[in-house]
């Protein structure tokens, strides 16, 4: 990747420490892009903020890091760990409590808007059609790539963060008019959002950079979401296209022997302890769709609900927050499903979730028994 | 010898090679270097000071912060050599310092488990 001097005098620390950190990781993530220069960009997305997941090196680094550095463009973050409201509730430690307070405030000082959500593309108006971003994320990165038509790549921690500090990311295909290799034709008939997840999963592990899905009309928010969530889980795929008549070198079928193998791969149990939703974190369309559907109904087991704390805020001035608290639902904001401290082996032995990345994260990282179900479901078994 | 040089670095070690790509934020004990995830082929062993070969990182961007921890808590791998490059493991050791290697398919499929090789 050609560099100008003044990307070259920072990255051999004219500009000081945190200029230099920034422009290491673009270079390296500039040569495994293979891009061949930099880009400006106007809104960066950054993850790595729950101290669940980045733990005291990651604190450490921030710590120091926030001491030098200064957000060049409109910098948003994912959830943390905890929703300081019902903090008290959870069982976490003063250890836990003080680390996740200092992340916070690194990301403050540094000029972060304290958004902690992955779902930035519900929470703030999208710029417009073609804008370069640099959103870390998964779900958040292909959703703007796919459904926002932005153009990012599948940013990490650390490039996102780099992006954040200098505004610039490298110049991939992914920004590029990039056309799918691969195209997946989906077999599976009357889909909802559980099989729209299955199928990202599926697609996440076979494709390569963007793919083409065809044989699927238009999707709602929820299977949007649940697709390009899972996708970003289970690979390295940035971007989906839905399209019928792609013309790709290699094309695959997705249909209910593949569906069920990802489905047994992920699903380990028939019922949950407790049901969670909002993996992604879920937006006000979700929230209000939610509530109508629960209307007259109550869970019968705890039920969490994780979205963003402006879309908390709106649905509690539109009535459907006390709606869903009627029905049982406890409300959490500022975290998410996905890698949280809040639900361990200590509180339960297994959850019930429509959320394919959920699913894998409990699984694997909190060590919990998953069953997964499409919502429709989950209000007609766990409600009544 | 190798394709590309994501990270500069000159190591000799033992290689550890796996067949499945990795995801660094759900199938790794960041304190320890163990493979959690017990459905990997690397279930249960440890990457520390290794030489990691496998096909590429995937999933959680967040997935960076822990290589970086990896290195911190004296667990990481020497050096990590992949098929493919990821953006997760490029910036991860990037930050780590760990020197990360692209190897040409020939390359990748005549190094084998417990080898003993150089690169860089």
């Amino acid at each position: 990747m050609e560099l100008t001097n003044d990307e070259e005098k920072s990255l051999n620390g004219e500009h000081g420490e945190a200029l230099q950190t920034a422009y290491r990781i673009l270079s390296a993530t500039g040569e495994a892009t293979n891009a061949e220069k930099l880009v400006p960009i106007h809104w960066a997305h950054v993850s790595g903020v729950n101290y669940n997941t980045i733990g005291d090196a990651g604190e450490e680094f921030l710590a120091n890091l926030s001491k030098k550095a200064k957000f060049k463009v409109r910098t948003t973050v994912n959830p943390m760990g905890y929703d300081k409201d019902s903090v008290e509730k959870f069982g976490l430690d003063e250890n836990f409590i003080q680390k996740q307070e200092s992340i916070k405030k690194s990301y403050k000082k540094m000029g972060v808007t304290p958004s902690f959500s992955c779902i930035p593309y519900e929470v703030y108006d999208m710029p417009q059609e073609g804008t370069q971003v640099a959103f870390a994320e998964s779900n958040a990165a292909i959703y703007a790539n796919s459904v926002g038509k932005l153009k990012t790549n599948k940013e990490s921690a650390f490039s996102a963060l780099a992006s954040a500090i200098t505004g610039k990311s490298p110049y991939s295909d992914l920004r590029k008019a990039d056309s799918p290799t691969m195209s997946i034709t989906m077999k599976v008939s009357e889909p909802n959002e559980l099989t729209f997840g299955l199928l990202g999963y599926f697609a996440g592990k076979v494709a390569d950079k963007s793919v083409a899905i065809s044989g699927v009309k238009n999707l709602d928010k929820r299977c949007n979401k649940s697709l390009c969530a899972s996708m970003g889980t289970s690979g390295t795929c940035g971007k989906f296209v839905l399209d019928d008549n792609s013309n790709t070198s290699e094309r695959v079928d997705f249909d209910e022997k593949e569906m069920q193998k990802v489905y047994d791969e992920l699903n380990t149990t028939d019922s949950g302890d407790l049901v969670t939703l909002g993996s992604p974190q879920l937006g006000l369309e979700e929230m209000t769709d939610l509530a109508a559907m629960l209307k007259g109904r109550s869970f019968k087991k705890r039920c969490l609900i994780f979205c963003p704390r402006a879309i908390q805020e709106q649905a509690r001035h539109l009535g459907y927050a006390g709606q869903l608290e009627s029905a049982g639902c406890e409300l959490l904001s500022d975290c998410c499903t996905c890698l949280t401290p809040l639900v361990t082996k200590n509180d339960a032995d297994s959850v019930t979730t429509n959320s394919i990345k959920g699913a894998y994260y409990l699984k694997n990282s909190n060590g919990l028994d998953v069953n997964l179900k499409p919502l429709s479901e989950i209000v007609r078994d766990e409600t009544s | 010898m190798t394709e590309k040089t994501i990270v500069k670095g000159s190591v000799t070690g033992k290689v550890l090679k796996s067949n499945q790509p990795i995801n660094f934020l759900g199938a790794i004990d960041k304190k320890t270097g163990s493979i959690t995830d017990q459905k990997h082929d690397l279930s249960g062993k440890s990457i520390k000071d290794t030489i990691l070969l496998f096909p590429h990182g995937i999933g959680s961007s967040v997935g960076a912060y822990t290589i970086y921890s990896l290195k911190s808590n004296n667990v990481a791998p020497l050096a990590m050599a992949c098929q493919k490059a990821d953006l997760t493991v490029a910036s991860g050791c990037a930050l780590a310092n760990i020197p990360l290697f692209i190897l040409s398919p020939d390359e990748y499929d005549s190094i084998k488990d417990g080898d003993k090789v150089s690169l860089g």
